[in-house]
């Protein structure tokens, strides 16, 4: 039994945990009254706007929360982007990779509905990495307000050229959002960024809880009604606990990365080896080494990765799939289609920090058989569609 | 399948724009061979029909039937799950066929892989 989907969110860190329970009682209040009680929710709200500004090595002034990473890149992309735009000068031109998570590209996309913005998505190698000649040739477009670059991929783990594209990006006169939610916590979050975003679950902190960092200098209006929470760039009164328990997970998180990194990167790199050795036909994806130390996804041909998923959570194991069937879209992943990987019978395991070996070792016992049974099954649902034409079924144990 | 469908279809990335306007991911498998436009598209020696299938059935039709067909011969596979877009290149990188070209239909496409081995 085990659960493998840190990269969608991280179990609750007992420091985030213990922080989280404390700020119940001292936190509730709204941080900008002036009374005893906002006055204290205001002391522990800059404490840990100081504690998370440190670790991710920006100023707390640059630093606000939002209501989720999801919310914080939305802010981020629509900000900057309409802070360049004039009716006089026009909507401008944005760039991102292909494989951003899907709030840069959701974000991206209703720019261009709504204000006629173009959109550049460039390519990616094989292994999930950016492209960085075909990124700086896109930048190079005239009017170009925003690119947008993850430090590394959250379904593959592939680790992105950080320093590159923010030298491209400096030297195009460029602003650069880094959205550093998959390695957040994991690994040290890459400098020349001009606007960074990250989610407080996928490194153990709280749901409901998103960075948005602005470096100052960099252009950015609200894009949504004004408010004056959070430096004026999010809407509503900031969750205190939630964030303060962020910013607690977040530091145990880097107190203990010396001793996770190597444990979660070598179990990783037990399971690249061992899959492709003991499954017919399963490719594995992403960066053999340049990768996140807790990221592993791989695709085994002609299963069904839904089926997939539902065996292997009957055997105890919660992992995710980029497979059509599973995704809320019913779209194959975008990530393993940019990379022109096999998207079907597809499977992410992602360790949490305290995963145990045993438990890996019992992943990578159970999986081949599974894969096997669930192979028997499509292919008799294949080969009986083939060869009868489709009638409606009655349920199971439904007498028909 | 008729020649003249496949023979009048736009070149290479024509199905990389996302329906909002958004250009789409190009696939990281660079352009796909298409036959240029006026020449007759290669012809299929077995046409699989996998239309409402969902991946891995077209995939699994291709595997299973690319033997009945004689090397250097094509099998034209016909699908409209969204995945068959990506898995089915991807497939023929995995088992070094050949992938000859994708085209558009009204509904779906067609996929032609030529068997290498």
């Amino acid at each position: 039994m085990a659960y493998f989907d840190a990269a969608s969110a991280e179990p609750l860190h007992p420091s985030g945990r213990e922080a989280l329970l404390a700020a119940l009682d001292d936190g509730w209040a709204d941080p900008a009254r002036l009374h005893r009680e906002g006055r204290r929710a205001q002391l522990l709200l800059e404490q840990a706007r100081e504690a998370i500004a440190a670790e991710i090595g920006c100023r707390p002034d640059e630093l606000s929360f939002t209501g989720s990473g999801t919310q914080a890149v939305h802010l981020a992309v629509l900000g900057a982007v309409q802070a360049r735009q004039s009716a006089a000068r026009g909507p401008g031109h944005l760039v991102a990779s292909a494989v951003e998570h899907s709030s840069v590209l959701n974000a991206a996309d209703w720019l261009a509905r709504r204000t006629g913005t173009a959109v550049t998505l460039t390519g990616v190698d094989h292994l999930g990495r950016a492209d960085v000649a075909e990124f700086g040739i896109a930048l190079q477009r005239e009017r170009t307000l925003l690119a947008c670059l993850q430090s590394a991929n959250h379904e593959v783990g592939t680790l992105q050229p950080a320093a590159e594209a923010a030298a491209a990006c400096q030297a195009a006169g460029v602003p650069l959002l880094v959205d550093v939610a998959a390695s957040a916590g994991r690994l040290p979050v890459p400098d020349g960024w001009s606007l960074l975003t990250a989610s407080a679950r996928k490194w153990g902190g709280p749901a409901g809880v998103g960075l948005l960092a602005v470096r100052k200098g960099t252009r950015w209006r609200e894009p949504f009604p004004a408010d004056d929470r959070e430096n004026r760039r999010v809407p509503g009164f900031p969750n205190v606990p939630a964030v303060l328990a962020a910013a607690a997970s977040l530091k145990a998180m880097g107190r203990e990365r010396p001793g996770t990194d190597a444990a979660l990167r070598a179990l990783v790199g037990r399971i690249r080896s061992e899959v492709p050795r003991t499954v017919p036909d399963a490719v594995v994806h992403g960066d053999p080494d340049d990768r996140l130390p807790h990221i592993v996804t791989f695709s085994c041909l002609y299963v069904d990765g839904e089926a997939l998923v539902t065996e292997l959570d009957q055997a105890g194991f919660s992992v995710s799939s980029g497979s059509a069937c599973v995704a809320d879209t019913r779209q194959p992943s975008h990530v393993l289609a940019a990379m022109g990987a096999l998207t079907h019978g597809n499977v992410r395991v992602s360790l949490p920090r305290d995963v145990s070996a045993a438990s890996v070792n019992e992943f990578l016992e159970v999986l081949p058989p599974i894969v096997a049974k669930v192979r028997d099954t499509v292919r008799a649902a294949s080969t009986a569609a083939s060869q009868v034409p489709a009638t409606p079924q009655p349920p199971e144990g439904v007498t028909a | 399948m008729s020649r003249q469908r496949r023979s009048s279809q736009p070149g290479p990335g024509a199905g990389a724009r996302g329906a909002r306007g958004v250009r789409r991911s190009p696939f990281g498998i660079g352009p796909q061979p298409v036959p240029a436009a006026g020449q007759p598209a290669p012809a299929a020696t077995l046409v699989l029909d996998a239309l409402g299938k969902k991946c891995p059935i077209p995939i699994i039709m291709l595997a299973d039937k690319i033997g009945e067909v004689p090397v250097g011969q094509i099998v034209e596979v016909l699908a409209d799950d969204p995945a068959a877009k990506t898995d089915l290149p991807a497939w023929c990188a995995l088992k070094s066929q050949e992938f000859v070209g994708a085209a558009p239909l009204p509904a779906g496409w067609s996929f032609l892989v030529r068997r290498s081995y």
